[in-house]
């Protein structure tokens, strides 16, 4: 109509207005927040714990799956050379096989060098000195790449172990294949529990905004009376979810480094049992970034998903 | 009067609640650009169903609505609320929101539209002043008397300056000077080129103004003879 026209023009451009009511839902919906303090705690406390969970598992199999033995990076396998090999066709050798697709590393041990460490290791130095000739043979340590799929390295370990040059070669890949089969099982089980949560949130989130809405039941009457869009009444809503889930992701992230620095101490105990080298570490940069991610996006979908629904039911008149 | 002159236009409107009987029958007329005029008649004569139909909280079963040359039956979805930003309306329940102040139960009209803070206040205060109530912008609803509260509904109505403005028993809940009071405005406001159309049963409020009477029984709408009266208000407007 002609005279409504004429108050739109006379204001700002549209760009302007949406920044201004973006700007005004976030005053009014922080204010609402801030005023309401126990009843946004303990909607963000719920929200907390649900995103830890998956939260702290994950960290949980970061420092099981990279850190304990140094798992599941590399899968070693030790070529035992014939006795004819001579010592830089052995260094020869591992500088071939070094070059091959997989193959993440490669040492060649001279029949001496072995000799050293067996008797440095074993204990045993003094019937080592009884015998004659050095019986241990030179060999060749390979490391494979363990992200690399597994019938590949057993292909590549079969054609190592069939080179002329090779007596024996050795690989107990085994137990470190139960052990990936085992982590990647509970990865699964974490994305499984991940997704079920998510719903939890969105289901959390959802409920307050539904009540949030019901509260305010007749100012969105008022607002469709006096010609408010679906996207200004709803606006506030959607940033009152944000919030939500933000703080939720800010609990969340607190709640799994107070978790850690209570399990450090015993858990580097543990690891100390393990090979040295250890790096065990709470929640990483990335990972926390990932929770607020995933927390403003749950509150935001949740809140729309409410939204959407209920302000259909209220209609003025 | 030619479509480009009306305001309002209804033609042979038909509406029943469910499977009730009608509310309104074969109901025509039309309201001209600056025109004011009064519909009265009994509780349930169907007064509140033709400003609902107008300002489309409701749909008619059978007929035409053409408001401001546009057909309401072609206004759907999001079209709505930029239809209804262009009518001013008043109950006789103010509906203002009591968490907010008068200044912001009279600012949202504006807020809705996007105006910057500047322009609202300017706006806002000078619809207060209109209906003599700025020195009541930081007070809250419930602290105001019944006619105050329909007063700021009334500003919250014209504060955007629609072209149409809808009153449905504005005076119900009011002793009668502030009746006179409210109806003054409309006057004033209908003085300044805003078409206005109030349901009202208060046939002694109406009966000195020049204006249209339009009267609803049984669902079929009638016109009473204008006043030959020449004064155009309360003496005082």
């Amino acid at each position: 109509m002609t005279p409504s026209k004429r108050v739109t023009d006379a204001g700002p451009g549209w760009a302007e207005r949406l920044a201004q009511d973006h700007a005004r839902a976030i005053r009014t919906t922080l204010g609402t927040v801030a005023r309401r303090p126990f009843g946004t705690l303990l909607t963000a406390f719920v929200i907390g714990i649900t995103l830890a969970l998956p939260a702290g598992l994950h960290t949980l199999l970061a420092n099981l799956g990279g850190g304990i033995g140094g798992l599941p990076q590399t899968l070693r396998a030790s070529l035992f050379l014939k006795d004819t090999v001579s010592p830089e066709r052995g260094l020869a050798l591992a500088r071939e096989i070094a070059r091959r697709p997989d193959v993440s590393g490669t040492a060649y041990i001279s029949r001496e060098q072995a000799l050293a460490e067996f008797r440095r290791y074993s204990g045993l130095a003094e019937a080592l000195d009884l015998l004659k000739d050095n019986p241990l043979p030179a060999s060749i340590v390979v490391d494979a790449d363990a992200r690399a799929p597994r019938a590949r390295i057993e292909a590549l370990f079969k054609q190592l172990a069939a080179l002329p040059e090779v007596e024996e070669a050795r690989y107990d890949e085994q137990w470190l294949t139960r052990l990936q089969a085992i982590v990647s099982l509970i990865q699964r089980l974490v994305l499984l529990t991940a997704a079920a949560l998510a719903v939890t949130v969105l289901v959390v989130i959802g409920n307050t905004v539904r009540l949030d809405i019901e509260n305010r039941r007749e100012e969105i009457r008022v607002l469709k009376l006096i010609g408010a869009g679906a996207g200004y009444i709803r606006r506030p809503f959607l940033y009152s979810g944000l919030w939500y889930g933000l703080a939720g992701a800010f609990l969340a992230c607190l709640l799994v480094e107070g978790s850690w620095l209570a399990l450090r101490a015993p858990a580097q105990r543990l690891a100390a049992l393990y090979e040295g080298g250890l790096a065990l570490h709470g929640l990483s940069f990335e990972v926390a970034m990932a929770v607020f991610g995933t927390g403003a996006a749950l509150g935001w979908l949740g809140a729309f998903w409410s939204v959407t629904r209920d302000l259909q039911r209220i209609e003025p008149g | 009067m030619s479509a480009a002159d009306a305001m309002i236009v209804f033609e042979h409107v038909h509406h029943r609640y469910g499977e009730g009987p009608e509310v309104l029958s074969d109901t025509s007329f039309a309201l001209a650009r600056g025109e004011m005029a009064f519909i009265t008649g009994a509780s349930g004569a169907g007064k509140s169903t033709l400003l609902n139909l107008i300002a489309l909280l409701a749909r008619p079963s059978r007929g035409r609505i053409r408001v401001d040359g546009r057909e309401l039956a072609e206004i759907r979805g999001r079209r709505i609320a930029a239809y209804r930003r262009g009518i001013g309306m008043i109950f006789q329940n103010p509906s203002l929101l009591a968490d907010r102040t008068v200044f912001d139960n009279v600012a949202l009209p504006l807020l809705i539209r996007g105006l910057s803070g500047a322009d609202i206040g300017r706006r806002v205060r000078a619809a207060l002043d209109a209906v003599g109530l700025l020195h009541k912008e930081k007070a809250y609803p419930a602290t105001l008397s019944g006619g105050e509260q329909q007063r700021v509904g009334i500003a919250r109505a014209v504060v955007a300056k629609p072209p149409l403005l809808l009153a449905d028993e504005p005076t119900g809940n009011l002793d009668p000077d502030m009746a006179r009071e409210v109806m003054r405005l409309f006057l004033r406001f209908n003085q300044v080129g805003v078409s206005v159309l109030v349901a009202t049963h208060a046939l002694g409020l109406i009966r000195d103004l020049p204006c249209r009477v339009l009267r609803l029984s049984g669902g079929v709408l009638s016109e009473q003879a204008p006043d030959p009266a020449p004064e155009r208000t309360f003496d005082t407007v």
